[in-house]
């Protein structure tokens, strides 16, 4: 079978799935869940070092930055102010230009200010960052935030953490249409099946963190949703059959006894 | 012996007291922090942690150092 990689910013990905790598009960757990996701691309926030604990484990001692690709993220910004400081500290950190811009617009249902992920996403890139955007599910945003610069479209399912499943396939399915850009889903996911479907609609890929972290069984569900993302590749590149509404015998009609 | 002045600067929102005349790269070393896993702001300006040792602090100066941790 081809090679069929997923390619973002210039870079090529094996796995379609990426992985948050919050919520979980330890550092160590959290490794070995993106171990058996098989994801490439973890999602990382960025925050105060804890000066007054010098021998707390530090992430990067268990997720090698050489082998997984860190995606730093804006998580808990609220304005374009907070999300742009957070980035540029992230790429000073070492060298990080691929990011994840999330920029906040209400504390209860985390969904995004459009209008200042729009603003930030114009100065990321023109400040070279290689910006994947969170972003609502609607198409005319999604084109806006296009012709910004971003590299890489990103629509919830549903709300941050709800694990509710894509709620808008139709909205999804348009921007599919008109974007050449990786288009992959994040936040709202529950369980694999929400991501074969988001597969299945035409998605590029997938952002999972709460499913996988507090799953009953983290580690069987990482490896759950690695073979639900490349179940849903695959029905996708196969070509479903039409929709109909009437049945159609699987069996010859002819020769009958 | 001359009593060196101490100085007071926030770390990371922490009030902390330093010697006056410390440089950057003292109080980072001082905390054991290994310097390629943060970046560090100085008065909310990013500093290049090539530069550090060349930068003396003063009273009231704000310090913060991030690095990565989990999150979605």
């Amino acid at each position: 079978m081809k090679k069929d990689s997923l390619i973002i910013a210039n870079k090529k990905f094996n796995s379609r799935l990426i992985v948050g790598t919050g919520k979980y009960k330890s550092m160590s757990d959290c490794a070995k869940a993106i171990k058996l996701s098989g994801a490439e691309i973890v999602t990382v926030a960025v925050r105060r070092v804890n000066i007054s604990d010098k021998n707390k484990p530090l992430l990067m001692d268990y997720i090698d930055p050489k082998k997984i690709t860190y995606l730093p993220n804006t998580a808990g910004c609220f304005n374009s102010k907070e999300a742009l400081r957070t980035l540029r500290l992230a790429r000073e950190i070492g060298g990080w230009k691929l990011v994840k811009l999330e920029v906040l617009g209400d504390k209860k249902n985390l969904f995004p200010d459009m209008i200042e992920t729009l603003k930030s996403t114009e100065v990321l890139a023109k400040e070279g960052f290689k910006v994947m955007v969170y972003c609502n599910d609607d198409p005319l945003m999604a084109k806006r935030l296009e012709n910004s610069g971003a590299d890489a479209i990103m629509p919830l399912a549903a709300p941050i953490g709800s694990g509710l499943g894509i709620q808008n396939k139709i909205n999804i399915q348009i921007i599919r249409k008109q974007t050449k850009l990786p288009l992959i889903i994040d936040a709202g996911l529950g369980q694999a099946s929400d991501a074969t479907i988001a597969m299945e609609l035409g998605c590029d890929g997938v952002l999972v963190n709460t499913a996988i972290a507090k799953a009953k069984k983290p580690f069987e569900m990482a490896l759950a949703f690695k073979n639900a993302v490349i179940a849903g590749r695959q029905s996708y590149k196969s070509g479903r059959i039409d929709k109909i509404l009437m049945g159609n015998p699987s069996s010859p009609s002819k020769g009958i006894i | 012996m001359k009593k060196i002045k101490k100085i007071k600067i926030k770390i990371n929102g922490e009030i902390k007291s330093i010697y006056q005349d410390s440089n950057l790269s003292e109080v980072i070393n001082n905390l054991k922090i290994p310097l390629n896993k943060v970046a560090i702001e100085l008065n909310e300006e990013i500093i290049d942690k090539k530069k550090i040792n060349k930068i003396k602090l003063n009273k009231n100066d704000k310090i913060e150092i991030v690095h990565f941790i989990g999150g979605g």
